[in-house]
């Protein structure tokens, strides 16, 4: 290619390759690791939030538990929950990989498989305590 | 044969300019934050529905207070070790990744500290 060095370069496929190949569990897993990160990261905004209004007195504190009632709130609540079990779930695989446990590529995707299905029963758990009457026992 | 200094060798750094802290204290704050994770999402459940007055008097018994101050301070710091990863991964040019990080580590610094101001006002004079 030295000789001609007017030639446009032709695109070439950078990798992963995301777009055309089947995703491993191990990748997306790790992927959504990251998403997971960065959702909570936003979602420190809420916890601040939450605190601020729990400091500013009773209508200030009202006003973001409405907030956190609507359908909205709740979808965002959900989020952060879910993030927040997904990450922990996952973030203690990935410990594990860092003490040099379950590499496996079997041992790798079942503990994938259960981090997901993990998250969504600790987070859907969670929620229908919530909503069953469970919670609320600090008051 | 190597053409590094033996300082160079010995503090076992290299173009990175930093050596595993980075790694090391992700690792801390991600396993510190398994309780604290744990704790946070009993004491959420906990709150559902509770008024005004019963969140405030939860979170102004010195116990709850000390481990939401941890739970928020090592969150924070956990997340900018995180997104510091992210930043190196994706942002070339290092003028704009100090300017990435001065953005999150202020982020992080003045949510912690107004955190920190909430936590202390719920919690009253001592």
């Amino acid at each position: 290619m030295a000789d001609t060095p007017h030639q446009v370069p032709r695109a070439r496929p950078l990798s992963p390759h995301t777009t055309i190949y089947r995703w491993p569990l191990t990748m997306a897993t790790s992927i959504v690791h990251r998403a997971t990160g960065l959702a909570l990261s936003a979602g420190t905004v809420l916890l601040c939030w939450w605190l601020v209004a729990i400091a500013s007195g009773p209508e200030t504190f009202n006003e973001f538990v409405s907030l956190a009632s609507t359908p909205l709130g709740e979808v965002v609540l959900f989020g952060f929950v879910w993030s927040l079990a997904y990450h922990l779930l996952n973030g203690i695989r990935h410990l594990a990989w860092d003490l040099g446990y379950g590499f496996a590529v079997p041992t790798a995707n079942l503990s994938g498989m259960l981090v997901i299905a993990g998250s969504i029963l600790l987070a859907a758990g969670l929620f229908a305590l919530a909503y069953l009457g469970h919670g609320g026992y600090y008051q | 044969m190597s053409l590094e200094t033996p300082l160079h060798k010995v503090r076992g750094m290299g173009s990175s300019h930093s050596g595993v802290i980075h790694f090391w204290r992700q690792r801390v704050t991600a396993a510190a934050l398994i309780p604290l994770s744990i704790w946070f999402g009993i004491s959420a459940l906990g709150l559902v529905g509770a008024h005004e007055a019963a969140t405030l008097s939860f979170l102004s018994q010195p116990l709850n207070a000390i481990l939401m101050a941890a739970f928020a301070i090592i969150l924070l710091y956990h997340m900018v070790l995180g997104l510091q990863v992210v930043v190196d991964d994706y942002v070339s040019g290092n003028a704009q990744k100090v300017f990435l990080m001065l953005v999150m580590r202020g982020f992080a610094i003045a949510a912690g500290a107004t955190s920190i101001f909430a936590l202390l006002r719920i919690a009253g004079p001592l």
